[in-house]
């Protein structure tokens, strides 16, 4: 009976996590020993921080896509096929098509999705980035824009907390190239009261917003919208009028994941370290579906991957595995269309970011390019 | 202690996005009644959970030093 592995979620840390298991258990797939099913949703696969770049015309929708198929090891099988149950009990994934999939290990690594309609009139006022259409939407609006206010809100909990600072600043140099900053007022809101969760960055933030004349309020949630009257309701009361509204939806995880019982909001427990579903040895958490208080990132799920990974080949054939997490993250930001900085940070380690510069904002355009390499775990 | 807690989020050693706004998720999927405790490396989440938590009009049952990290217990009230 060969061992079954099967991985729920075909985004940048289910696909990692596939392809590098399937080249550490390269003789024991090819010998039928084991056997990697992965489960997804989508038969392509994009690549979400091009949403940004697409908001800009600085990238081309068809540029962020690839087929799933083409980015996964030959020798894993995949199903495009939702899932709909994960009973843990008798380790079996069940699909919208009826199928069964029993496993020996699973990995779950069904991200995370905004859910707008959680905040009374975000979907009929508000324009967002986070997802094709979103970001599609928004660059038609931004072409169309006349001038005024344009507000910036970000939900709780979301996923790339660097994102509403780098599309506030990408809004500077857009209506700077466009000759209208005399026109356009940025108004930026963040959930704690300081400019970014991680301080450093929100230290460097503040003079950046006083030259750039950028505006901004903290401690602000949005609790509702009137879309008529162009109003947000924050939850500490106050109201911001805006002419265009730019937000970062909040987020919930996958549905399965709480239909299942895994987890409230679709948030599993995962432990730190090892990256177990807490209590299950054989349910391996990957992505922004765990519930860790660390950012919902692709580089997260990427080193998570690492990890998960390395366990699984480790168990399969050495029957121990000892590698764990230390919470590394890394996150380029982009400070305006021509200089970004990066931070890194784990557990242990608080970030120290390094000044802005033209080259690290041409390593990460040039990462951009090679995240399909990241996806075939060769990066 | 003086009230049970019902869910303890651990979020020492989190740069980002921090017990601050652990605590703000957890408020905000928590039905009316829950006690939310939130444990930081960091001092200021103490300070700057109780600001937060004073301004939405939610209660703060306690604040704590543990000896090493912080913990802000917070009941949602309405
Ligand atoms: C605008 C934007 C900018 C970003 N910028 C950055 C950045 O600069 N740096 C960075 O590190 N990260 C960035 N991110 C975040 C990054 O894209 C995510 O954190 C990352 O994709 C998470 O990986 P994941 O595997 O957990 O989830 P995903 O990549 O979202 O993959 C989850 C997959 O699971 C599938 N799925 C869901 N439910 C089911 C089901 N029931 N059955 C089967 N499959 C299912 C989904 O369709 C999806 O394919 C950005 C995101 C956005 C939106």
């Amino acid at each position: 009976m060969p061992k079954r592995i099967v991985i729920i979620g075909g985004g940048a840390g289910g696909t990692i996590t596939a392809n590098l298991l399937a080249r550490n258990l390269y003789r024991q797939l090819v010998s039928g020993h084991v056997v990697i099913n992965m489960i997804t949703d989508k038969a392509e696969h994009v690549y979400q921080p091009g949403f940004l770049y697409v908001v800009f015309d600085k990238v081309r929708p068809d540029e962020i896509v690839r087929k799933q198929k083409e980015l996964l090891d030959q020798n894993i099988n995949l199903f495009v096929d939702p899932a709909v149950k994960i009973d843990k009990e008798n380790k079996i994934v069940r699909t919208q098509s009826g199928k069964e999939f029993p496993y020996d290990y699973l990995v779950i690594a069904t991200g995370s999705r905004i859910v707008p309609e959680d905040i009374p009139g975000l979907k009929e006022g508000g324009h967002w980035f986070y997802d094709m259409e979103g970001a599609k939407k928004l660059r038609q609006a931004l072409k169309d824009f006349p001038g005024g206010r344009i507000a910036i809100t970000v939900g709780v909990p979301h996923k790339c907390p660097v994102a509403p600072l780098e599309m506030t600043f990408m809004l500077y140099e857009y209506f700077k190239q466009k000759e209208m900053l005399d026109k356009v007022e940025l108004f930026y809101t963040y959930p704690i009261n300081r400019l970014h969760s991680l301080e450093p960055v929100a230290n460097w933030a503040v003079p950046e917003f006083e030259k750039k004349g950028i505006k901004s309020e903290t401690f602000f949630n949005m609790e509702e919208i009137d879309a008529e009257k162009k109003v947000v309701r924050s939850m500490e009361g106050s109201e911001l009028n805006y002419d265009l509204l730019i937000s970062v939806p909040p987020h919930k995880g996958a549905p399965v994941v709480a239909e299942s019982g895994l987890g409230k909001d679709g948030w599993i427990a995962t432990d730190k370290k090892t990256l177990h579903n807490e209590g299950s040895d054989s349910v391996y958490v990957v992505g922004d579906t765990t519930n860790l208080p660390i950012s919902k990132a692709g580089s997260t799920a990427h080193f998570e991957s690492h990890i998960v990974a390395e366990r699984i080949s480790s168990e399969i054939t050495e029957g121990y595995s000892e590698t764990e997490y230390d919470g590394k993250v890394i996150c380029f930001v982009e400070t305006s269309f021509d200089e970004a900085t990066y931070i890194w940070f784990n557990y242990k380690t608080p970030p120290t970011p390094v000044p802005p510069s033209k080259m690290i904002h041409w390593m990460k355009l040039g990462y951009n390019r090679l995240y399909w390499l990241s996806a075939k775990g060769i990066l | 202690m003086s009230v049970a807690v019902d869910n303890t989020i651990d979020a020492r050693g989190s740069a980002c996005p921090g017990p601050t706004m652990e605590l703000i998720k957890a408020m905000k999927s928590s039905a009316v009644g829950t006690v939310v405790e939130v444990l930081s490396s960091d001092k200021m989440t103490t300070i700057d959970g109780a600001a937060w938590l004073k301004k939405v009009g939610q209660e703060l049952v306690e604040t704590s030093d543990k000896g090493g990290y912080w913990s802000i217990i917070a009941k949602k009230i309405k």
